[in-house]
């Protein structure tokens, strides 16, 4: 007989069938992925999770007898009352009792646990960022060192002095050496002794206890090769290709809890999908009345204030913070803005003229998202009511900007939308970069 | 310590390490050899994890496997149910191979691992070596590497066809599987290592014999071919053939040779299974004996404690119960069960045996050696005649059975027999009916093709009791089917008393799939 121990067998060994399955499955799972994120919290949205799919979709057929139709028969255990010729009322459902051996007949739908990769891979599969290529930045890596720990060999300037002292001194107390004032002490007892001439028994001991300590002394050193540490570096790319994005956000009275919840839910899959491209992305939060600041994302999203509303505040702080901090020639820069439309009356052409001249110029992609009340569904919205921002912005896009704009009513569109504004655009989309 | 150490015990409590599975295995084939005369190929134990278990569940418990989508679906399935505690795993998987594999899981205690051990790798053991069907059709020999060559070969065609291109081929043999067996023994026995050799050398000769050149020599044109008879275009094809994947791997027109090979790997598969779909009452009642004797045994001789021993006894007892078909857990006749009380039975009948059992069992009842009768059973019978054959009386009516006819045209459901002097023949055919594979499967043949005209292949299924195909898969696989022919295939339903036909489905190919 042998015993093989197996357990320790590279795991994963279904990966391979998994992978197979995901891809057999994908438009289901795709389709239960967007259903489920739906319904989730969106900062969930990162985490991996279980989908149900219908068990039709990846069925397996087979030439099998039909439920229905022709006689069945079935020989069953645990008769209590029947005899034979008694005839039993047919159960409600059809069939004869529980023996019907159709597999595969009432299959459920089966739920598919994916990886947080899996997950939002299906997720944003087939978005992409438009005009990526614009700044040739964006793929280039350079590379750089950084601080990694320590180790045990390394050249001199490396040496980690303060580390190096630490381990000789737990070496030297764990070694117990003895400390150089009990040293001194004991020669100067000794010293004493001597001059004093006293009991020549106590100084015999006392100089070989001092004997004693200082083989001791000799054999464990201050500083021991052993205690020496180097700081160590490793190669890092550090990634050239970095983003920011830019969240405009009008917090006037007339926004809504509910459009803030629209607008956040934008800019969250906004984020997720540039934490996915790019390793490193910033965010700046700006949100304005009549006048804008930037804030943090806890502000932005949470305290409300009145005040008019004057949009080209909000541009020109975006500008400014441009200038200050995000080079174009360096950053990608993405801007989103939602707004529920209303600006002030003569803002207007200073928007227009802001936008068209210096913020669409630096920006990879500018979406503007009008968000709308719950209630607003069922109107048609801009088609009938244009807002003075819808109308502004709208003059832009006529006169060919890069640019963007939907309206959302309800939590559910915010995905579609969002699919279409970042769909991968083929030729025909490129043909309209200038 | 205050533990009182006996020293005959295997082990105390439920740790084990390999020396106590080596003890174990050495006792239990003590016993199992010794005393109950098992004959066994050496075994071969193999300790995995649980994830380990979930995999080898998902590709039909075999160790290695070619890739295929559905094993993936079937892990996500196991692995969502067992996570939400809705199943637990199997104790054990074991293979018919020589040596023959055991997996052991390694959350068991010791008792289950004696368990597990007695079970499989003496039971099962013993019935893969000496049953008549699996040496007829099964190669303990070869299969591993049998599988291993089928597993490569698969990655290969993936590797220069295309992934997609060896799923369609693999989904439709799936699909086939059922109909890809040989019911009946051929002049060959199959020889899986000499499949695959003959496989390697048909490519060679291929690559080394291939001409370019001779597809320039311009033909004479189609020369007249005289016309064959209906009867003698049959003979050639081997028609009625109700091995359909057989078929189309020989005949179908228009398959690439790697297509062909695919077919015959899944072909060979289905082959290498079909014993065990034949077996299963009779596999499992008898490991499930064989671990009863010897689990009781091992407790009468004091290798086990009263602790351990009660641990056995639940999970048996769990394993073998049946419940009473107006028990909402009531999901059929449980193959364990059913197994364990007709081997049960018929020490029974050879031990103590009543008048009854004298009249209905005259060569077996009271001949004293029950393991010498159900090693000749476990040699000779498969499901059907086992049940045909040894249904008792007692039996019967110890599980009080009865027999149920559904039929539509009736308004109820007719008791047409149960546990009485009447009902006796009546249950035991009807149940052993219900155990053959050729009455369970639907029965369906290539009956005919027209090679010289539209090629056009014809299917008939042959209907029992006016139960038709589901509809919706029937015309599934009739794609497939029509998708490997390379042209339109018609399936017939016909009633094979008066050969009126029900229902027709056609399928045509689809171009672009091959």
């Amino acid at each position: 007989m042998y015993i093989i121990d197996r357990r320790l067998n590279p795991g994963g060994k279904s990966l391979a069938n998994r992978q197979r399955f995901l891809r057999r499955a994908k438009a289901q799972i795709q389709r239960a992925v967007r259903q489920t994120a739906g319904d989730r919290d969106i900062t969930d949205l990162e985490r991996g999770g279980e989908v149900s799919i219908p068990a039709d979709g990846v069925r397996e057929p087979s030439f099998r007898r039909s439920g229905e139709g022709g006689v069945h028969d079935h020989i069953l255990p645990g008769n209590k009352r029947f005899v034979e010729g008694d005839t039993v009322e047919r159960p409600p459902g059809g069939g004869g009792g529980a023996a019907g051996g159709d597999s595969g007949e009432g299959e459920d739908d089966f739920r598919f646990v994916l990886t947080r990769d899996e997950f939002l891979d299906l997720f944003l599969d087939d978005l992409e960022l438009p005009d990526l290529a614009k700044r040739r930045v964006a793929t280039v890596e350079t590379q750089g060192m950084r601080r990694a720990g320590y180790t045990v060999t390394g050249s001199p300037v490396n040496l980690a002095l303060l580390r190096s002292m630490r381990n000789a001194l737990s070496r030297r107390i764990a070694m117990r050496r003895p400390k150089s004032e009990d040293l001194l002490h004991l020669q100067e007892e000794i010293a004493r002794l001597e001059e004093h001439g006293g009991p020549s028994e106590r100084l015999t001991a006392l100089r070989e206890e001092l004997e004693q300590l200082q083989l001791r002394t000799k054999r464990f050193p201050y500083i021991d090769p052993i205690d020496l540490r180097y700081r160590r570096f490793e190669p890092v790319s550090k990634p050239v290709a970095q983003a920011v994005m830019f969240c405009l956000m009008d917090v006037s009275g007339s926004m809504t809890e509910h459009m803030k919840d629209l607008a956040k839910r934008f800019y969250m899959l906004l984020y997720i999908f540039l934490t996915r491209r790019y390793k490193h992305v910033e965010i700046v939060f700006i949100r304005h009345t009549h006048e804008a600041k930037e804030v943090d994302e806890e502000t932005f999203f949470n305290s409300p204030e009145t005040g008019g509303t004057v949009v080209s505040s909000a541009l020109r702080e975006m500008q400014r913070i441009v200038e200050e901090r995000y080079s174009p020639d360096a950053w990608n820069i993405y801007a989103a803005q939602a707004s529920d439309g209303d600006n002030s009356p003569n803002d207007g052409t200073t928007s227009a003229a802001l936008l068209r001249d210096v913020i669409l110029p630096v920006c990879q992609y500018y979406a503007y998202l009008e968000v709308g009340s719950d209630s607003d569904r069922m109107q048609t919205g801009f088609i009938n009511h244009k807002t003075s921002l819808w109308q502004t912005y709208e003059a832009l896009l006529e006169e060919g900007a890069n640019l963007a704009m939907r309206k959302v009513n309800h939590r559910r569109e915010i995905y579609p939308v969002f699919r279409e504004l970042f769909r991968r655009r083929d030729a025909e989309a490129g043909a309209r970069v200038p | 310590m205050s533990v009182t150490l006996h020293d005959s015990l295997l082990f105390h409590g439920a740790d084990w390490d390999f020396g106590t599975i080596q003890r174990i295995h050495d006792a239990v084939e003590a016993i199992g050899v010794g005393e109950l005369g098992l004959d066994v190929y050496p075994n071969q134990i193999e300790v995995i994890t649980a994830e380990q278990m979930l995999d080898a569940y998902a590709s039909i418990g075999m160790p290695l496997f070619y890739k295929h989508w559905s094993f993936g679906k079937r892990f996500a399935l196991h692995e969502s149910s067992y996570r939400q505690g809705l199943m637990g795993l199997a104790y054990e998987i074991v293979i018919n191979s020589n040596p023959c594999i055991s997996y052991i899981m390694e959350e068991n205690s010791a008792t289950m691992q004696t368990l597990v051990i007695a079970h499989a790798a003496f039971g099962h053991n013993h019935f893969f070596k000496n049953n008549y069907l699996f040496k007829e059709w099964t190669d303990a020999d070869g299969i591993l590497d049998y599988l291993e060559f089928a597993k490569g070969y698969i990655t290969r065609c993936e590797e220069r066809y295309g992934h997609a291109a060896v799923e369609r081929v693999l989904d439709a043999a799936h699909a086939l599987m059922s109909h890809g067996v040989h019911r009946y023994p051929r002049k060959k026995r199959p020889d899986l290592r000499s499949e695959e050799r003959r496989e390697r050398e048909r490519h060679l000769h291929q690559e080394q014999t291939f001409n370019d050149l001779w597809r320039t020599v311009p033909t004479k044109g189609a020369a007249a071919k005289p016309q064959l008879s209906e009867e003698r275009r049959r003979a050639l094809l081997e028609l009625p053939q109700e091995n359909i994947l057989y078929f189309l791997e020989k005949s179908a027109p228009r398959l690439q040779p790697w297509q062909r090979e695919i077919l015959r790997i899944v072909r060979q598969i289905a082959q290498y299974f079909y014993p065990q779909r034949q077996t299963k009452v009779m596999n499992e009642g008898c490991a499930t004996y064989c671990h009863y004797r010897i689990m009781t045994r091992l407790h009468e001789t004091g290798q086990i404690s009263d602790g351990s021993f009660l641990e056995f006894l639940q999970s048996h007892t769990n394993v073998t119960r049946q419940p009473e078909f107006d028990d909402p857990h009531y999901g059929g006749i449980n193959p364990y069960a059913l197994g364990f009380g007709m081997m049960q039975d018929i020490e029974r009948i050879c031990t103590q045996p009543t008048t009854e059992d004298r009249d209905w069992f005259p060569d077996i009842a009271g001949s004293g050696d029950a393991m010498a009768v159900l090693r000749e059973v476990w040699a000779n019978y498969r499901d059907e005649s086992f049940i045909s054959q040894f249904l008792s009386p007692h039996l019967i009516r110890q599980w009080r059975m009865f027999h149920l006819v559904d039929d539509p045209d009736q308004p109820e459901l007719m008791i047409e027999a149960i546990h009485d002097e009447r009902g006796y023949r009546r249950l035991r055919r009807s149940l052993s009916r219900h155990y053959d594979v050729g009455w369970s499967d639907p029965d369906i043949q290539v009956v005919d093709v027209d090679l010289a005209g539209d090629r056009r292949l014809i299917l008939h299924h042959h209907v029992l009791n006016r139960t038709l195909l589901h509809k919706d898969d029937a015309q599934r696989v009739l794609q497939m089917v029509a998708n490997l022919w390379g042209y339109a295939v018609v399936l017939k339903e016909v009633e094979p008393a008066t050969g009126a036909i029900f229902q027709e489905h056609v399928a045509h190919p689809h171009e672009t799939l091959f």
